[in-house]
């Protein structure tokens, strides 16, 4: 392989400091990731290229770099994740009640990206409107995971909802991908593609410009290859953003600066309750060894107990299809999107009903269907309201716990390695729900999480384990993250088979 | 402060063919607040702009966008909660009302259902015959306008216009407390001045700026008082919302229809029906809208996208020092200071304009004399041009200038009508005016003495007549102003006349 055609391989700190010294363009880069896109097509993950403006945007970040004027993230090439709006872009998160959709308004954190000079490279696939877990709901079909079991060929999920952010940035087709996370959106497909990802504390990110799934729980996040880079491009990702009034006025740390690999006295909490029946040996082996990496790195581990752990997957599976039901009414046929093509005498019921009917996948319309029951006269209090007070608990769970001297919370990233495509969606699919199990809590209680390739299974599928921290101390969870990431020196690729 | 010696109304009373029914009203107005940018986002809220100009990405919904809170949409909220007296909520949320419609983008309205901004207050509603009832304001919330489907331009097509999407309402939601068809004018109308007052509503019912929901019921005598009593509906009969109304003149008429309707119904030993109901002015009745088996589930619940609001205390009191006065208060010290009749304060107070305008005529003059002048001259003139106060070619000075030529003695009142449709017509300054065209009223007895001579001198058969008849000096009179071209002071010639002829 050239240097050239491996430049892709690179992470966004590599990558930086190579464009830093002059010794790779941003134009090389983005070459060299658009070749691997091109190369990938079998995996599905890039679903709206964009090469010109890539190239245009990688010029540009080449004459900064000469100029020395660059920014955090100059020249460096990266996919959006097609929730994300995109200015001239399409636009469409998975669905094909988006169809063509093309917004006049760069999302909050794309711009922000796009200013500290990121190379834009296309649009990535996802889950329908980010509902699912193995991003088999799309419109444009399944992501493949570039991971393979040894012995085995089948086709295995990425998972979701940022399952193409996840295959991407495993396959090197891009240095970093944008990534969403509602109940574990990003760090189950990191954990599944033996990458890093981290979701902010809530209201660290703007949600302006990303299409809404549900709004108190969505929160924007990087997908990386390691934990510094996650730093760098949570940085430039975040930040107070007048346009969304659940954004946080705080002022942004430099995330990278405080990975000194130092988590001396810190306390690390072991929650009892994600010890679950039927837990695979492996998983629970691989928390066993994150526990052990911890306490070697200088860390105190304690037993705690996170006692309404068990009401929380149900109290989300209400909230989020509640607030998804309402934030998806806007697709209605008559704006923008796809419109059904009505039959003579129809009127504006038959549009809605056949529009939606024809734009919406069957999970989207399940969580509709789902959140309008939960919220109807006479449901309202026995399921939402009830969801809230659960969601409440939880977050006092956390509170109680951090308020005991617990600095990070460490769990199993997921119950279970990648699955093969179809696996789930065959079964119950409260099953697929089950993914979400170790995620959720995290986005109930509004707190940041990150999900970093600890080992592998038997099978040579990568496994993830999940630190969770205080609000808005991303910074410490991060250089945590970086300790465990160095402790499991956690370097193996998926071979190239596509 | 007003003295509350009002006593209250009675409620109508509607014979039906058995008995006697009395009226139950409540009413849910919706008020459009003044303001320049909409609840939730920066686009216009100019009345006749071209269709969907005045819109924002987040009114036409598109997908990603979020609502920002307009401040100043939430001080005129405040503001109108202080000019009605009521308490106000430091922390206040919104929640979404889902329904679909065309003209309304998010599929969702976001509205206050569960935390108000605006709770308990109360409005004063006189009736102009010496009774006022007190309306009980159950609360005010906040919530977004819907568009305009427009289904009348294109046989096959329906148009939607989002200009109006996202505008902020008040919804002023009262106590079924108004009685009677005439009540609930009034009370619109009372609103409607408090909020011109305040500046928070511009009350301009013909573009809808102001329209309410009215819920009407019928109860036997007795039954209304039970419910005071107790607050217990149960005593009340069943109701009908008749929705969207936008003319004092339909809500009356659609009450009075409303409530004979349910009269028939009720002694044919029927049932009421709860349920919404449309007013249809042209055929002069209501017709169902929507059962409550067809009601809608709006699903509200807590929006999302929006913290609780939550406001400052300090603010509200800074909002309520810089509050204006208001229209009972201003009634009163007119009453007081002025010396004006109840009648003629409400009058003047009717308007916020017209009250300043009066004043400024009054200031340092005869309040009385004042008063008639903007009351009879003025408003008579402005009407028959259908014209309003704001649009008056005379200003308060110019009034006040006739006032004073008038209490000095220059010009007799009937010059003064004269003097005024020149300076209404033509303007300038009356003294000058009255100066420059002699019109300065003659009160030199001398002069006067001489012209009743004349008269006297060249009408001796009428001075038979008259001492005959004393009632004939009119005739007298008549002649010597006429001869002296309406100058001469009337009172003067009146005198002088009189004892000339030794009545």
């Amino acid at each position: 392989m050239t240097r050239e055609s491996s430049l892709n391989r690179f992470g966004l700190s590599g990558a930086r400091d190579l464009l830093r010294k002059g010794e790779v363009s941003s134009v090389d880069l983005t070459n060299a990731c658009l070749e691997a896109i091109e190369g990938a097509g079998v995996l599905n993950a890039f679903v709206h290229k964009t090469p010109e403006i890539a190239l245009e945007r990688a010029e540009a970040a080449d004459k900064r770099l000469a100029q020395g004027d660059a920014p955090k993230m100059c020249g460096l090439p990266i996919g959006i994740k097609d929730l994300f709006c995109t200015k001239g872009v399409p636009s469409q998160a998975a669905s094909n009640i988006l169809e063509g959709f093309k917004p006049e308004y760069e999302s909050t954190v794309s711009q922000k990206l796009q200013d500290a000079g990121a190379v834009m490279l296309g649009k990535l696939n996802m889950d329908e409107f980010a509902m699912g877990s193995s991003n088999e709901t799309a419109c444009y079909g399944n992501v493949l995971n570039p991971w393979r079991r040894d012995n085995d060929d089948a086709q295995l999920t990425p998972g979701g909802s940022s399952g193409g952010s996840a295959s991407a940035v495993a396959a090197d087709l891009c240095l970093a991908a944008t990534g969403t996370d509602t109940g574990g959106s990003i760090r189950q497909p990191a954990a599944f593609a033996g990458i890093t990802g981290i979701k902010p504390t809530y209201g660290r990110c703007s949600r302006w410009g990303i299409v809404a799934f549900a709004s108190s729980l969505d929160q924007a996040g990087p997908m990386t290859k390691s934990v510094r880079d996650a730093a760098i491009m949570l940085e430039a990702m975040c930040g107070h953003d007048p346009k969304d009034s659940t954004s946080a006025d705080l002022t942004v740390p430099d995330f990278e600066a405080m990975l000194t690999g130092d988590i001396r006295g810190k306390t690390i909490g072991i929650p009892r309750e994600y010890r679950m029946d039927g837990m695979p040996d492996e998983i629970e082996a691989l928390w066993a060894d994150g526990r052990k990496m911890m306490e070697d790195a200088g860390a105190k581990i304690v037993d705690i107990s996170l006692p309404h752990t068990k009401y929380a997957l149900p109290a989300y599976y209400v909230i989020a299809p509640a607030e998804a039901s309402s934030n998806l009414a806007r697709y209605d046929g008559v704006r923008y999107g796809h419109r059904a093509k009505l039959a003579q005498g129809d009127g504006i019921t038959e549009m809605y009903e056949k529009t939606r009917a024809e734009g919406f996948g069957p999970e989207v319309k399940r969580r509709v269907m789902i959140g309008t029951y939960v919220l109807s006269a006479g449901f309202y209090d026995a399921y939402y309201n009830r969801a809230r007070k659960v969601r409440t608990l939880i977050k006092k769970d956390f509170e109680d716990a951090f308020a005991a001297g617990v600095d990070y919370i460490l769990t199993p990233a997921t119950p279970s390695a990648a699955f093969g495509l179809g696996e789930m969606t065959d079964a119950d699919p409260v099953r697929m729900y089950l993914n979400d199990v170790f995620t959720v809590t995290v986005n109930l209680a509004g707190l940041p999480g990150v999900s970093v390739p600890a080992g592998l299974d038997k099978q040579g599928l990568p496994l993830g384990l999940q630190l969770i921290g205080r609000p808005w101390e991303e910074g410490d969870l991060l250089n945590a993250a970086q300790v465990l990431e160095n402790a499991a020196g956690f370097v193996a690729k998926p071979s190239k088979w596509w | 402060m007003l003295d509350l010696t009002y006593e209250a109304p009675k409620p109508k009373i509607i014979a039906g063919a058995k008995h006697d029914w009395e009226l139950v009203i409540g009413m849910e107005v919706h008020a459009q607040v003044s303001s320049n940018a909409k609840l939730f986002s920066g686009a216009s809220t100019a009345f006749g702009a071209e269709p969907n100009s005045n819109v924002a990405f987040v009114d036409s919904a598109m997908p990603g966008m979020l609502p920002v809170i307009n401040e100043y949409c939430v001080e005129q909220a405040v503001r109108t909660g202080l000019g009605l007296k009521a308490d106000i909520n430091l922390v206040s949320a919104f929640d979404r009302k889902n329904y679909f419609y065309p003209d309304l983008p998010q599929g969702y309205q976001i509205s206050q259902l569960y935390h108000p901004i605006v709770g308990e207050g109360e409005v004063l509603v006189e009736l102009g015959d010496g009774t006022a009832r007190m309306v009980r304001i159950e609360r005010i919330h906040m919530e977004q306008d819907a568009g305009k489907s427009i289904h009348d331009m294109d046989p096959h097509m329906s148009f939607v216009d989002l200009n109006r999407t996202g505008v902020c309402l008040m919804e002023i939601v009262s106590r079924p407390d108004i009685r009677g068809p005439e009540e609930a004018a009034a009370y619109i109308a009372k609103l409607r001045q408090i909020m011109r007052y305040l500046g928070t509503c511009d009350g301009n019912m013909q573009n809808g700026n102001l329209r309410a929901d009215v819920n009407v019921s019928v109860c036997l005598p007795g039954q209304y008082e039970k419910y005071q009593d107790t607050q217990d509906f149960s005593h009340l009969g069943t109701r009908c919302e008749i929705k969207n109304m936008n003319s004092m003149r339909f809500i009356q008429q659609a009450i009075d229809y409303e409530a004979k309707r349910q009269i028939a119904i009720l002694e044919a030993g029927g049932e009421i029906d709860q349920e919404t109901r449309l007013y249809d002015p042209d055929k002069g009745e209501t017709r169902s809208m929507r059962s409550k088996e067809e009601a809608h589930d709006y699903r509200y619940f807590p929006d999302p996208d929006l913290m609780p609001l939550e406001i400052e205390q300090a603010w509200v009191d800074d909002i309520a020092a810089k509050l204006p006065e208001l229209p009972d208060d201003k009634k009163a010290r007119f009453v007081r200071d002025f010396e004006l009749s109840d009648y003629d304060a409400s009058v003047l107070t009717a308007e916020v304009e017209s009250a300043a305008f009066f004043e400024k005529a009054a200031e340092g003059r005869d309040g009385k004399l004042a008063a008639n002048w903007v009351i009879n001259e003025l408003f008579g003139r402005l009407k028959k041009e259908d014209h309003d106060i704001t649009e008056s070619p005379v200003s308060p000075e110019q009034l006040g200038g006739i006032v004073d030529l008038i209490t000095k003695g220059d010009i007799s009142g009937k010059i003064a009508k004269d003097l005024f449709e020149i300076v209404y017509t033509e303007g300038g300054d009356p003294a000058e005016i009255v100066e420059k065209r002699e019109m300065k009223q003659v009160t030199d007895t001398g002069a006067i003495e001489s012209a009743v001579d004349e008269v006297i001198a060249a009408n001796p058969a009428q001075v038979e007549k008259a001492k005959q008849n004393p009632k004939l000096a009119g005739w007298f009179v008549g002649q010597v102003m006429k001869a002296t071209g309406g100058k001469a002071n009337p009172k003067s010639v009146n005198e002088i006349v009189q004892a000339k002829l030794g009545l």
